[in-house]
């Protein structure tokens, strides 16, 4: 019985022959994570997965933002559709969690109104002599890894388990609003029982950590953070999350989406400059990393290739309590070679 | 006008974001935004649905509808299954197109959004780049964000970024001729209108 209505919180991941749509966000903040993803689908998994270099924004921070009219949004992610029809792909996997939510969106409006797909068409090829399919499937990354989590899991060199005590890290997950809350049925384990990231945290020695803030947004909140007078609403709902989370002692945090990770990291430096305040027990905060970071240190992937250095909440004493070895040379290092002088460091948080 | 309940009604979003809000707030109690400001989901919502011209024009030269943060948690607690976040995006979009925005403090933070966003989207084809996060703007990106941007040449190859390179990958320059095809987009669906309109149209005195 609780297997039949645990059925109706999965959603279908496509098995191989992905298009991949780069986010602006993850890009901007965690490149790696994306140089990762493709890694892990090539050189772990052997699928194919393409990226076309003529992908641009979905426009999705314009859109939640009010700058970009739907008509406009709809068509901008007809283009994309249409790249991927191009070369022959039906299985789209857009990089970022907003992505994901308006190509969700976009296609659920044409299923129900017939008459936009027609005119988004037009539109298309009127601007661009274009033509789209829609997609079969639309998945995630952090979808596709969680499909995989039991075959990447016999390749991990690590597990989430703190070697020196041999108890599971306690990991707080953190899905996304934009990921289940607007169409729950397209987000495993749907808006209420988020398993996404916690699924790939079982599967890989850790034990997630159900506070009551779980579900609440990480403050990102669009033209709340992008103005700069707004901003008191991104670090107060971040801060919410984090007073709630921090009883439990978590190890580290992962997050779904490329800008709560970045938010409930940089938010995690700000609390501390302004109020001599930080979630963890020693001073330092707790790290925060993306969903393919977690994957790619327990495959044991480079820390400094996967750019944990340009987290401001650093990451060592975790890697420590993993097991990963790590050159701490190399961290400051340009890709080069050169030694380059390491950032300043923040007044209050220890790095 | 007399008519702005028809123009609300008449955008295709409205059919799923109200349907038939029965006030039991629970939208409201689930607001990131709510807690934060002095703002109401389920007031909106009523006000819509009673469809009084009076109060939704009100609505519209207020502060209030601009105090959401789309992050749509009100979506699957509705009992109802109505969307308040989407209905505030309809709203938005009609306080925009009938100039009322600029009546209000918070409204007004479109232009600047729209000269930093849709500037963005139009002039280097990413809503955010690393180009555009200046440290001095944003000092809760910490020492960190300082000191990437700063050797982010150096520093990006290292993590399979193609900075301002040609072809695909992190980064990448966008070509001119993808460009040329989002530009079209935005000409042909009314968003170069829209962007220009905000940031030079009649309304912005």
């Amino acid at each position: 019985m609780a297997n039949r209505f645990w059925n109706e919180y999965q959603k279908t991941i496509a098995d191989d022959h992905y298009f991949y749509e780069r986010s602006c966000i993850r890009q901007t903040f965690f490149p790696g994570s994306e140089t990762a993803f493709l890694r892990m689908l090539r050189e772990e998994l052997n699928k194919d997965i393409f990226d076309d270099f003529r992908q641009h924004t979905c426009t999705g921070i314009g859109y939640h933002t009010d700058l970009v009219p739907l008509e406009t949004t709809m068509t901008v992610v007809a283009r994309l559709f249409s790249l991927m029809t191009e070369h022959g792909y039906e299985n789209y996997v857009p990089s970022c969690v907003t992505s994901f939510g308006v190509f969700t969106e976009m296609v659920h409006m044409w299923q129900e109104h017939p008459e936009l797909l027609d005119k988004t068409r037009e539109n298309l090829y009127k601007a661009c002599k274009r033509e789209f399919n829609i997609p079969k499937n639309i998945a995630h990354p952090s979808d596709v890894i969680y499909h995989f989590r039991f075959e990447l899991a016999e390749k991990m060199k690590y597990r989430l388990v703190n070697r020196f005590t041999g108890k599971p890290l306690k990991v707080v997950e953190h899905i996304g609003c934009h990921y289940a809350k607007i169409f729950p049925d397209k987000g495993v384990g749907k808006a209420e029982f988020p398993y996404v990231l916690a699924g790939m945290i079982e599967a890989w020695g850790g034990e997630v950590v159900d506070y009551p803030e779980r579900r609440h947004c990480c403050g990102f909140g669009f033209r709340q953070y992008l103005v700069q007078e707004n901003r008191g609403y991104s670090v107060s709902n971040t801060k919410k999350k984090l007073e709630s989370m921090e009883p439990y002692e978590p190890d580290f945090i992962v997050s779904n989406c490329p800008g709560c990770s970045m938010f409930l990291d940089r938010w995690q430096y700000t609390i501390a400059e302004m109020e001599h305040k930080t979630y963890d027990r020693e001073g330092y905060g707790i790290p925060v990393l993306t969903y393919e970071e977690m994957a790619g240190l327990l495959l044991g992937y480079n820390p400094w290739e996967l750019g944990l250095q340009i987290h401001q909440v650093q990451s060592e004493r975790l890697l420590d309590k993993i097991g990963i070895s790590y050159d701490p040379k190399e961290k400051y290092k340009a890709a080069d070679g050169r030694i380059l002088r390491a950032p300043e460091k923040p007044e209050n948080l220890l790095v | 006008m007399g008519n702005l309940i028809d123009i609300i009604k008449s955008d295709v979003r409205y059919e799923d974001s109200l349907k038939a809000c029965m006030n039991c707030g629970i939208c409201t109690a689930i607001c990131p935004a709510a807690e934060f400001y002095d703002y109401d989901p389920r007031r909106i919502c009523d006000t819509v649905q009673r469809g009084d011209e009076e109060q939704v024009e009100k609505l519209l030269r207020s502060d209030t509808i601009w105090f959401c943060g789309q992050c749509m948690s009100c979506k699957p607690r509705c009992p109802r299954g109505n969307i308040p976040g989407a209905v505030i995006n309809i709203l938005r979009k009609v306080s925009q197109d009938m100039g009322y925005y600029k009546e209000s403090y918070m409204g007004r933070q479109q232009v600047d959004l729209m000269g930093v966003i849709g500037d963005n989207i139009l002039n280097i084809g990413y809503c955010v780049h690393p180009d555009v996060v200046f440290p001095e703007k944003h000092p809760e990106q910490g020492p960190v964000w300082e000191w990437y941007i700063k050797n982010i040449k150096a520093v990006s190859p290292k993590f399979g970024a193609n900075y301002h390179g040609k072809g695909a990958g992190a980064l990448r320059e966008i070509s001119p001729e993808t460009m040329e095809e989002l530009r079209n987009i935005f000409k042909v669906t009314g968003g170069m209108d829209f962007h220009d309109n905000i940031l030079n149209g009649p309304h912005n005195e």
